[in-house]
């Protein structure tokens, strides 16, 4: 018995299996032990809980690591601007998890779409009409971009929404499992990316850009202008996706679909409605992560989202789905993981990082890192 | 007038058909409970009405208007509430916003309302900013009927308002539904506690395997001795 | 080719037609696969062919003195199909346990990994340059022109026979109990039922499918990069030809990927834009996307007597808790 109790609780992984199943934790070792107690401050915590503190304790600890003396400081910079990106991206993806219950494998490449399509606005549309130019301020980019963003964030939230009309309505009427939907949402990724490639061949481009002068920050951190206008307008969005969740009603209706689709139709909620507001708020903020990226790493591919889903789900696991705050931490979380991992092994691995981190807090607690526990 | 006539009704899910052809009436101002064992079909019953199970066939006519194909969102503003059994309330609304929802469909604003629900049920009043999923079962219960009346129904299904509550609770219950009756709103209950509800009841229904049993009044079935003994525990 | 990428349908067809998990990282046990026959059989390369030629051992000489070539082949399939079931053990233990949804997220991130790995890793295989001139099996016992007729028997034994496999193991009572856990994997729990078991070793039995696949396209196609299995060719199609041949049927998967790759192969000669390979991608989407809204059973589908019955059950969410 006493060997059983021990194995059990070695490894975090079984300690919080058991716990899933309901057989309850061992507190003989010393592991099991030091698990339950922070597991109950995280209980505690969790009571308490609002956004703005879990974000301020995220950075807090982001930041603690960037002064860690074996850190570049850089990296975490670069990390904290990678993760606002993710978490642009990730808010919509855990918005549409909760709401529709499913995976939007479709998610990454909504984001590509996005970035294409203010490369159409930039380069063919407003240049025809003879708006142009780069290089605006201390950006690389012109400021034709900042016309082409809400015009590429409002073509992609009208598709994800007319999409959803075409096909993820007519699989909801006939009420199938979730993981039919996922699969939808994957031929949909397939076809999103096709249609990139054949308009835009499948090409590296790049929006109108010039060169910039970086910014020097202590501690040998440089940032490029481009940087701060990402996280910037990164905090601006998540801003307006909290007040719009708790202070207007349709929010509010999302939020309470998210909970019990079923308890709100019979509560008159329109849920349908609800989904349309869902799809929108997800693919425009989709469109604008896309197009963030595009800027952050100064090429814009067809395969850009597709390969940017494992930060992205990463994130929305780690922050518990369905859960818009849970998100932003583990966006943040996985974007200076991604970018600090690159002091020690190859760049090119940094998605890997991001799956192993998944993988490991998935083990250590199912729910994320701020999952509810229902 | 009947306020609310159901007719032969046939649902059930998937390919288990459940109920068999139920019939029903409430009148205005009426409380009538249906009873019957585990699994005759009381809560399934009720999902037909609302619209959240297909009607296969019959008829539900509600103040004169059918509405038996009517989608729940839709059924709701005939002035039909309905407060499902358990997960009656969103739990990471606060009391506050779960009031708000309940009346999303209300054109006005809903302050003057969610202030009378809060002098109806003074103990959601206390904390209108916590969280549903924090409050105990009987608060729940309390708000998840604040929530259904947010909208001035005419008739208000309740399904199971006493499941899980301890005895004092649950009377604070039947004793805020013959309230809620007193103020002309009609109810319609499905209860396991079946002595309790046909006190307050004006009618009862009996359902067994799916199919209408005994139909009488309230107090005439608590004195009917095959009910005694088969749904009152003797 | 088809009768190739019919064995990834029949691998897919254990994880989702059967146990319902949702795969959409085959890329990743594709290139495994492949990576480890070619490894497995390839001499050290010329130095004056190659200069930059790198790989991890010369382990065909140590196996042709044993086994002679030929046999050497068979051990790469074998092997191969270790390697995935190895992988996807390691893998399915830490996340089927979880959401449904974690698994398709996880086998992306190992078809990522895997690509990364041999991309980075240019000690193992040649990193992005690939291995090439990968052997034959029985190379030189037939012209070359005519060689490409004896590896399609090659490959038609090796997919009937796993036909054969996977449609026994099916009818048996574990294949029962899948099928049962795909349905309803509450009613399968409680039913005594130790649903993570089997869904790991389905997991691993599929993934084992894939490294054959990918073990046998290696000596088909002769070359191997990590830029051979994108994820369309390596992933996308395959589910195309699933869906459109039949979830949960093996003849439909074997059928669904002639079609599939049929329609492929035949769209090069179509007039203008229809065959440029971005609408041909473009239209592997549209497919799936078709194949789940209007023919959710494929062309040969399984005879599904229990679904509609799953389909009521979101109606009865109230009753929960």
């Amino acid at each position: 018995m006493a060997g059983r109790e021990v194995t059990q609780g070695w490894i975090p992984a079984f300690a919080g299996m058991t716990r899933r199943f309901g057989k309850g934790l061992p507190k003989g070792d010393g592991v099991g032990r030091g698990l339950t107690a922070w597991r109950a401050a995280a209980e505690r915590l969790r009571g308490a809980w609002s956004p703005g503190y879990s974000v301020a304790a995220a950075v807090a600890v982001l930041l603690i690591l960037g002064f860690l003396p074996f850190v570049k400081m850089g990296l975490v910079v670069n990390g904290f601007v990678l993760g606002a990106i993710i978490a642009t991206g990730a808010i919509g993806l855990t918005l549409i998890y909760g709401n529709l219950n499913f995976a939007n494998i479709a998610h990454g490449d909504y984001m590509a779409m996005g970035a294409y399509v203010a490369f159409f606005v930039v380069t063919d549309l407003l240049s025809a009409v003879g708006i142009q130019g780069q290089g605006f301020g201390p950006f690389t980019f012109g400021y034709p971009l900042l016309i082409a963003l809400p015009l590429a964030a409002a073509v992609v939230a009208l598709g994800a929404v007319v999409l959803d009309v075409a096909v993820y309505r007519r699989l909801r009427n006939r009420k199938v499992n979730a993981v039919v939907m996922a699969m939808a949402s994957l031929g949909l990724a397939i076809a999103v990316r096709g249609l990139i490639q054949i308009i835009w061949t499948g090409e590296k481009l790049q929006f109108p850009r010039e060169s910039r002068q970086v910014y020097h920050l202590p501690m040998d951190a440089r940032i490029p202008p481009d940087s701060i206008f990402i996280a910037g307008l990164a905090v601006v969005l998540v801003v307006g996706v909290y007040l719009l969740l708790t202070r207007t009603k349709i929010g509010k209706a999302m939020r309470a679909t998210a909970d019990n689709p079923d308890l709100a139709r019979v509560t008159g909620i329109p849920t349908e409605r609800v989904i349309w507001a869902t799809w929108a708020i997800g693919g425009g903020l989709a469109a604008i992560a896309g197009i963030l990226l595009a800027v952050f790493q100064a090429q814009l591919l067809p395969s850009m989202g597709w390969e940017f889903l494992i930060p992205l789900f990463a994130a929305v696991i780690l922050g518990g789905i369905g859960n818009p705050y849970g998100a932003l931490v583990g966006a943040l979380v996985i974007g200076v993981s991604m970018e600090v991992s690159t002091q020690w092994i190859t760049p090119s691995y940094k998605h890997a990082v991001a799956f192993i981190i998944m993988i490991v807090l998935l083990l250590a607690r199912p729910r994320g890192l701020l999952g509810r526990s229902s | 007038m009947a306020l609310l006539e159901a007719r032969d009704i046939v649902a059930g899910y998937g390919e288990t058909q459940i109920l068999h052809g139920v019939s029903l009436v409430v009148n205005e101002g009426e409380i009538v409970t249906i009873i019957g064992p585990n699994g005759c079909g009381k809560s399934t019953f009720m999902k037909a009405v609302v619209g959240l199970v297909r009607v296969r066939t019959g008829s539900v006519t509600f103040r004169g208007t059918d509405i038996t194909d009517y989608p729940p969102e839709r059924v709701v503003r005939t002035g039909l509430c309905y407060v499902p059994q358990s997960a009656n309330v969103f739990p990471s609304l606060s009391i506050r916003e779960n009031l708000e929802m309940g009346a999303f469909i209300r054109g006005d604003d809903a302050r003057a309302r969610i202030d009378e629900m809060f002098g109806l049920f003074p103990d959601l009043a206390r904390r209108p900013t916590a969280r549903a999923g924090s409050l105990s079962g009987g608060q729940r219960q309390m708000l998840a009927l604040a929530r259904a009346l947010m909208l001035d129904p005419v008739l208000l299904l309740l399904d199971e308002p006493s499941a899980g509550l301890s005895p004092a609770i649950m009377g604070m219950v039947f004793e805020r539904i013959r309230e809620i009756n007193a103020t002309g709103v009609a109810l319609l209950l499905v209860e396991q506690q079946a002595r309790e509800a046909l006190q307050v009841s004006d009618r009862g229904y009996v359902l067994s395997g799916g199919e209408n049993r005994l139909e009488d009044g309230g107090p005439a079935l608590l004195d009917n001795p095959e009910v005694a003994r088969l749904y009152l525990g003797g | 080719m088809a009768g190739i990428y019919a064995v990834f349908a029949l691998g897919l067809n254990v994880h989702w037609g059967y146990t319902g998990l949702f795969n959409i990282g085959i890329a990743g046990f594709f290139a495994l696969g492949a990576y480890t026959a070619a490894l497995l059989t390839s001499p050290a390369a010329d130095p004056l062919l190659f200069e930059e030629f790198v790989f991890a051992g010369d382990w065909a000489q140590l196996g042709v003195l044993d086994l002679g070539v030929d046999l050497w082949f068979l051990v790469a399939l074998a092997a191969a199909g270790a390697a995935c079931g190895v992988v996807a053990l390691i893998i399915g233990y830490v996340t089927l346990r979880l959401n449904d949804d974690y698994l398709a997220i996880a086998t992306l991130g190992i078809a990522e990994s895997v690509r990364l790995f041999f991309l980075n890793e240019k000690w193992v295989a040649n990193g992005s340059k690939g291995l090439y001139q990968i052997p034959q099996f029985l190379e030189g016992w037939l012209p070359s022109d005519k060689y490409n007729y004896l590896y399609m028997v090659v490959v038609i034994v090796v997919l009937v026979a796993l036909f054969a496999l996977v449609q026994r193991v099916m009818q048996s009572p574990w294949g029962r109990a899948l099928r049962a856990i795909r349905e309803d994997e509450v009613a399968a729990a409680a039913s005594g039922k130790n649903v993570f078991r089997f869904k790991l070793q389905a997991f691993v039995l599929g993934a084992v499918i894939m490294g054959v696949g990918g073990a046998l396209f290696a000596h088909h196609i002769r070359f191997v990069s990590p830029l051979t299995f994108d994820p369309l060719l390596g992933t996308f199609i395959i589910w195309a030809m699933l869906m459109v041949g039949g979830a949960g049927n093996n003849l439909g998967a074997i059928l669904g990927a002639f079609v599939v790759w049929g329609l492929w192969v035949g769209a090069r000669f179509l007039p203008g834009e229809l065959s440029d390979p971005n609408f041909r991608f473009f239209m592997v989407g549209v497919l799936i996307v078709a194949v789940i809204l209007l023919r959710p059973g494929g062309i040969l589908g399984e005879l599904r007597r229990v679904t509609r019955r799953a389909a009521g059950r979101s109606a009865v969410r109230l009753d929960d808790g």
